[in-house]
């Protein structure tokens, strides 16, 4: 492969990778007798409860239904009792509504479920006509950590022409192993799904099945080339390492080269982007009916005697995952849900698995970056590693100095996210945090605006109303 | 520890950093000035050990004094961008410099170029040449005073002219010229000081204590490159266009005016261009407009020089340029992603 590797066009920061789980292989961990649901784990409204206190429920029963368009069903992980239905702390750091399930350790499916072996032949033998059902029955959402409603996702607008699908098995973000583990182990069902969803999009046309993985993984690497090499126009893309590659619009320029405008999304470019966990759901909902009740979690971290990717029921506490792993050392300083980069923060390690759980971080004082925030010394670096040609530092500025209506100019909507300026600031400011914080206030601001246009706009036609009249009647 | 009862600390992400903050970037940048004061040493003697003291205790001192007794807010001399600063200053002034003279420099760099205008990061000029150009206009025969008392221009000098061990700077010779042969008076100049385009280089020539070499300077240039301190950027235009013009102004009049690399090698050039106009606080944000800045620098430095009333422009130019920051910024963007 003497081919240079791709990557994005612009921006991004080399991190060092620190996979330490990467080894190891993925572990079940058991299911806890109590495990707790937020109806929140998704993008978009949470789900409405559909069943009472005291109830029974089984796998794979929903419990919490999809509340509008952009919204995801929520299953029983576990057969057993609804125990409670009451406000508990989530992993997003913030209280949310919890079912709380007594596992009777029986493991009872709702609906029966099949054993189809991933294979080109069942794929096509397999009619996709169902399958968007299927998915959104199973309550599936992006696995890499956005959890955006999948079901949506393989609904575009009927305008949109999709002709190519890529997964994403990326996993840009440092510490974390998960993806890399499930496409060592799992890598027939990844291609299997991924050739499911290429069959849902075939219908309007050809449809070419990419998987981006980061040369870190030259395993991962091979393992799903092997898979990828049974079915036709799957292939698979070595990228070179750089984060943020794992972002959508930036594994897309990587791998097709096309740019997704500004306030767009893949579909505008004829893309539609799965991770490779995702893609194995989607096959095992689609093909064999099972419901999303579990996922692989990397749980890392100096902080962590012996990190490890475990496969884990949803609803169990992170504290039975850390512990599982050893436990903490002496100077475990920080616990993050997710990764170093995009993660969050949190209080307390009693919080639950869920379905956007991709890692457990446990970061000692050494790696953590515990400093305070310094000056900004205008060392432009942000400006230099914004994968969407932002200047974070002036931005950071604008919102400092409150004047927020700035901030439209500075094209704050385009931020992913991503934490590139943040990670290289030479003030160690918090630079995503306050434009965050940003974001909020502009939409504030653009919503008014829109308000004040549409009542100007209402006033000058009940003005402009009598006026007509004699007009017309002349 | 149990895990169910860790108090974890909560921040804000991303939440592992870089290492290279902006101490340890200050930290480089003094240590890319080593070589520099080591040439210092070399040919000013214990002139210059004395003004580089002078020069980062006074700033490291005014920078205290002033955060703890006027503004009485937290100290930040442990980010090293005072001392440098100090060090910036004396590396501007000539050897002879007393040492209350620096003291002043320091305190108008510190007071005035840095702490007025709200700390670290707020500056619209460079504080250092804030100080000196202050120093330059209060003090002007001070600042032009190149006499030695020791280090190897002093056992130079003995050999050409013992009563006053001084000697001009070429630049200073160019502009004071008034005779009538040019050409024959600059060889006798540069002959009877050893001065040619190696002596240049490497430094054993008059002129502020850390502009003379060079060498020196571009070695710490290359260190800062190296470290991803200092773009590539703004030396390179800002020299190159210094080359330019000056290659351009000999060709029109060869009579009186400088070859092309003494215009390069004398004066602060390279000081100017690698350690003062790459002030990451006083520069542009993006590629093209750095290249724009140092076009502009270069220009305006050879303006003064051929044109102005002192013999150098360098610290003007960077002045002037640093003016212009703000409008770059808002014109040169970075291209945005999709648009
Ligand atoms: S501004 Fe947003 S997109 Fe740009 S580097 Fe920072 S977090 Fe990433
Ligand atoms: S990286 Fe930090 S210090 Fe540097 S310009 Fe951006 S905000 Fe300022």
């Amino acid at each position: 492969m003497a081919s240079e590797l791709k990557t994005f066009s612009q921006g991004g920061i080399h991190v060092d990778d620190r996979k330490y789980s990467h080894e190891s292989p993925i572990e079940k961990l058991p299911a806890s007798k109590l495990l707790v649901i937020p109806t929140s784990q998704h993008i978009g409204a949470p789900a409405k409860v559909v069943v009472a206190k005291d109830q029974a429920v089984k796998i794979g029963q929903i419990i919490a239904e999809k509340a509008g368009f952009i919204s995801a069903n929520i299953v029983s992980p576990a057969s057993g009792v609804v125990k409670a239905i009451e406000a508990r702390m989530s992993p997003t750091g913030f209280k949310q509504e919890c079912i709380v399930i007594e596992n009777d350790m029986k493991d009872e499916y709702f609906e029966a479920v099949t054993d189809i072996a991933p294979s080109p032949e069942a794929i096509e033998k397999y009619d996709p006509a169902s399958a968007v059902k299927q998915v959104e029955k199973a309550g599936i959402v992006g696995m890499g950590g956005a959890a955006f409603p999948t079901s949506v996702k393989l609904s575009p607008p009927p305008d949109t022409k999709i002709d190519t699908i890529i997964l994403n098995g990326v996993e840009c973000e440092p510490y974390l192993t998960a993806d890399a583990r499930i496409m060592i182990e799992d890598a027939d069902k990844i291609a299997a799904g991924l050739a499911l969803i290429m069959k849902i999009f075939s219908k309007n046309g050809p449809v070419k099945g990419y998987i981006g993985i980061e040369a870190n993984k030259p395993d991962s690497i091979q393992k799903m080339s092997e898979a990828a090499a049974k079915y036709k126009d799957i292939q698979v893309v070595s990228l070179a390492l750089k984060y943020p590659q794992g972002g959508e619009k930036q594994l897309i320029n990587a791998i097709t080269g096309r740019s997704v405008p500004s306030g767009k999304l893949p579909g505008s470019v004829g893309c539609v982007v799965q991770n490779v966990a995702t893609a194995a759901a989607i096959f095992d909902a689609a093909v064999n009916n099972k419901p999303l009740i579990e996922r692989v979690v990397t749980v890392t971290g100096l902080g962590v005697k012996t990190p490890k990717n475990l496969l884990v029921r949803f609803g169990v506490m992170f504290t039975e995952l850390i512990d599982y792993c050893g436990g903490i050392t002496e100077d475990a300083a920080m616990l993050i849900c997710g990764g170093p980069m995009m993660g969050k923060a949190l209080q307390t390690s009693e919080v639950p698995v869920t379905k956007a759980v991709s890692g457990i971080l446990v970061l000692n004082h050494s790696e953590a970056n515990l400093y305070e925030e310094a000056p900004c010394i205008r060392c432009g670096r942000c400006v230099d590693v914004c994968p969407m040609g932002l200047q974070p530092g002036m931005i950071n500025k604008v919102i400092e100095a409150g004047e927020y209506e700035k901030l439209e100019e500075l094209a704050i909507m385009d931020c992913i996210e991503c934490g590139s300026c943040n990670y290289i600031c030479a003030g160690h400011e918090r630079l995503v945090q306050k434009i965050k914080i940003g974001k909020i206030k502009l939409q504030e601001i653009l919503k008014a605006r829109k308000e004040k246009e549409a009542r100007e706009k209402a006033k000058a036609e009940t003005k402009a109303a009598p006026q007509d009249k004699p007009g017309e009647s002349k | 520890m149990e895990t169910k009862d860790k108090k974890w600390i909560v921040g804000q992400g991303s939440h592992i950093y870089f290492p290279q903050d902006t101490r340890i970037i200050m930290f480089q940048v003094i240590l890319a000035l080593l070589p520099a004061c080591a040439m210092a040493l070399y040919v000013f003697g214990m002139d210059a050990l004395k003004v580089l003291l002078v020069g980062v205790i006074s700033a490291v001192a005014a920078e205290a004094l002033i955060q703890k007794y006027l503004m009485k807010t937290a100290l930040t001399i442990n980010d090293y961008s005072a001392a440098l600063t100090g060090l910036l200053l004396a590396l501007n002034l000539p050897a002879s410099s007393p040492w209350w003279m620096i003291c002043i420099g320091s305190l108008i760099a510190i007071g005035i170029g840095k702490l007025a205008y709200g700390g670290l990061g707020q500056n619209p000029f460079n504080p250092a040449l804030v100080g000196r150009v202050a120093l330059l206009i209060g003090f002007p025969a001070l600042m032009t005073n190149w006499s030695v008392t020791g280090g190897y221009l002093a056992e130079l000098y003995r050999k050409v002219n013992p009563e006053t061990l001084t000697a001009a700077t070429p630049l200073g010779f160019v502009k004071a010229y008034s005779g009538t042969n040019f050409s024959a008076d600059l060889v006798n100049y540069f002959n009877s000081y050893k001065i040619n385009w190696e002596s240049l280089f490497v430094g054993t020539t008059s002129g502020s204590i850390g502009e003379i070499s060079e060498l020196a300077l571009l070695l710490g240039g290359a260190y800062l490159i190296y470290k991803k301190v200092i773009n590539w950027e703004i030396p390179v235009s800002f020299i190159g266009t210094v080359g330019l013009i000056s290659m351009a102004a000999y060709y029109a009049n060869p009579q009186a005016t400088l070859l092309p690399h003494y215009h390069l090698l004398s004066g602060g050039l390279f000081l100017g261009a690698i350690f003062m106009a790459t002030d990451m606080v006083t520069s542009p944000f993006t590629f093209k407009g750095r290249i724009i800045f140092g076009i502009g620098c270069g220009v305006l430095t050879m303006l003064i020089r051929l044109y102005g009333g002192y013999p150098e422009g360098v610290s003007f130019a960077i002045l002037l340029m640093n003016i212009f920051v703000p409008i770059i910024d808002i014109y040169i963007k970075p291209k945005r992603f999709g648009v």
